[in-house]
């Protein structure tokens, strides 16, 4: 069965249009919801939790219907709000209890879930101080225990990421991986930037200014995107030479170049090839942003803002 | 990630557990937030206040109950009918304190894009928090009734009598605590910040009670008791005790009660006015509430 479906779905706030003609088919897994701040990404979220009606089209989430069965469908779905959305007067503890318990959960599997979902996000023992004292990293780990704890059968996470600085960020990816694989739950997870989804993903939707861009898996999405940057701070030509003969794909990209990513055994043949020219390595960059070029060709520069450089851009380095 | 690896290790359990409906979440939210209004579930310095009034409302009781017994009265000083509107401000102060809490801070930090993400609707989060808020007045309002009436009973005082006047004094106190409730609930939910949510309630409160009681004076200095009388159709304590004053016979708490059996009416009409619109108005405050 199909995670989420979409037909035709429109939404316009008076003479703006959020929404258009939007057609999706979304697979169980980790669902990446890529666009810029703007692009309909919220506006999606709402629709498909029951809470906000489209202007046309239809929408279904776990085969349910969204105008005709909203309160049944965020009975099982979890949802991570964007914004702040935690009393500072209580303890994480109380408000995922509490919020449990506003999931239909009895007290007594409200307060086991909450212990265990607190310790799946990697909240501890800070679990019991007021939540004002806690650090956004923390909140957000408080923001998505609230949405786990009810083991949904889909969490919507809006921009988990905001605001986390790169190991945060990772953190916070690494999760929701494990929320997909581990836990066996499907994520819908939006972000403006490409980069740090591709990696946690399934299955990507880019949107901007309401219109789809592209949905397919992140496997063939990266198949074609896979470049290394590589940049050394001597005798560039005899690295490239040295590395076309081991039989890696180079393009020369200013004074950098430019490797077709295969697998390990690229990086492997960098290192080899430094080491056995003496070169020092200046950089060695996963090239991400070029897979925006793929959804639209003509690089539109609402898709430059799309794009940039996510956290945890240069590995390997 | 060393941190977070160890994580998975425990393990992650599915809850195939029941899952309850909309009634038992309503209630849920009922139950905490009328535990919250006494400051239960949230930290010891929220108790402080609430308990305190709770305490200082009732001493009065308790004197009045010595008094009776000691002093082999035959009657109780003050009715049951009587004893909110005596102790209004402290009630007055409880509902500034309690309504924000209650509706602006779930408002003001966002906490209500979690509660309506979930099978709640706004509808029942409305009714749960009205609810809540009326039985934490009405429970302000009766504990210090309940000490008079055993202060009565001991005082040994006509059973028959005193519990159909105790009763009297519960009725007037469940229409109180309804009044009280919209109007605090109203005030709070359109003013999300809390110091703001608190002195306006305050104000609105006290404003209404000073200018009933000045019309009252004044008109009744003028001998015309029905401008008096309907004067206090704009304070909701001599509202509602105007209608205890026609529905059971008993004597105003204020200068005037109101006058003949259409005043009361009025003031029954008036009461539930308030009672459904500050309701309605809720209603429209939370359909407007956007999740994001």
């Amino acid at each position: 069965m199909s995670l989420i479906v979409t037909r035709g779905l429109t939404k316009r706030f008076g003479r703006v249009t959020a929404l258009s003609d939007l057609t999706l088919d979304i697979p169980p897994g980790v669902v990446g919801l890529v666009g810029a701040n703007g692009a309909g990404k919220s506006t999606l979220i709402k629709i498909l939790l029951g809470l906000s009606q489209a202007t046309t089209g239809t929408a279904e989430v776990l085969g349910l219907d969204v105008t005709t069965n909203g309160a049944k469908i965020r009975e099982v779905v979890g949802y991570m709000p964007e914004h702040d959305c935690l009393p500072p007067d209580v303890s994480a503890t109380e408000l995922v209890v509490h919020m449990a318990r506003m999931s239909g959960l009895p007290t007594t599997a409200a307060r086991e879930r909450a212990a265990d979902t607190l310790r799946h996000v990697g909240l501890y023992e800070e679990r019991y101080r007021p939540i004002s004292g806690y650090s956004t990293g923390m909140r957000q780990r408080v923001k998505l225990a609230q949405a786990l704890v009810h083991d949904p059968r889909l969490v919507m996470l809006d921009e988990p990421t905001n605001g986390l600085d790169p190991a945060g960020r990772d953190d916070m990816l690494g999760l929701i991986r494990r929320i997909g694989t581990v836990f066996g739950i499907s994520v819908l997870v939006t972000s403006h930037l490409m980069g740090e989804l591709e990696r946690v993903c399934d299955h990507v939707v880019v949107i901007d200014g309401g219109t789809l861009l592209r949905s397919s898996s992140t496997a063939d999405v990266t198949a074609v995107t896979q470049l290394l940057l590589l940049e050394v701070d001597d005798a560039v030509e005899q690295v490239a030479a040295r590395l076309r003969e081991l039989g890696v794909d180079v393009h020369p990209s200013g004074t950098a170049l430019e490797l077709v990513l295969r697998g390990d055994e690229t990086y492997d043949a960098v290192r080899d090839v430094v080491a056995e020219l003496g070169v020092g390595l200046v950089r060695l960059e996963r090239r991400r942003h070029h897979m925006l070029d793929i959804f639209r060709p003509d690089g539109g520069t609402r898709v430059a803002a799309v794009s940039g450089t996510g956290a945890g851009e240069v590995r390997g380095a | 990630m060393s941190e977070t690896g160890v994580i998975h290790d425990i393990g992650y359990r599915h809850y195939d557990g029941p899952r309850l409906g909309l009634r038992y979440i309503t209630r849920s939210l009922f139950v905490s937030s009328l535990k919250g209004a006494y400051g239960f579930g949230r930290s010891a310095r929220s108790k402080v206040m609430p308990l305190l009034l709770l305490g200082v409302i009732t001493l009065p009781a308790f004197v009045i109950a010595a008094i009776v017994t000691i002093g082999s009265l035959d009657t109780l000083p003050l009715q049951y009918t009587q004893y909110a509107a005596r102790l209004q401000l402290l009630i007055a102060i409880f509902v500034a304190g309690q309504a924000p809490q209650m509706v602006s801070r779930d408002l003001r930090f966002g906490v209500v894009a979690l509660y309506f993400s979930r099978p709640l609707t706004r509808q029942s989060y409305v009714q749960a928090k009205y609810a809540a808020m009326a039985a934490a007045l009405f429970v302000l309002v009766t504990i210090p009734l309940l000490v008079l009436y055993v202060g009565a009973l001991l005082a040994k005082l006509p059973v028959r009598q005193q519990t159909s006047d105790l009763a009297y004094g519960l009725v007037g106190a469940a229409l109180l605590a309804l009044v009280l409730a919209g109007i605090g609930l109203v005030i709070a939910a359109f003013t999300p910040r809390r110091g703001l949510g608190v002195a306006a309630v305050i104000a609105v409160l006290l404003v209404a009670t000073g200018v009933a009681a000045t019309l009252q004076g004044v008109a009744r200095d003028q001998g015309n008791d029905t401008i008096a009388g309907y004067a206090g159709l704009i304070s909701p304590f001599t509202l509602v005790d105007g209608v205890q004053v026609w529905a059971f016979g008993s004597d105003p708490a204020s200068l005037a009660g109101p006058p003949g059996t259409t005043g009361g009416l009025v003031c029954l009409a008036v009461t539930l006015a308030v009672i459904a619109g500050t309701y309605g108005l809720l209603l429209l405050r939370y359909r407007r509430v956007s999740v994001s």
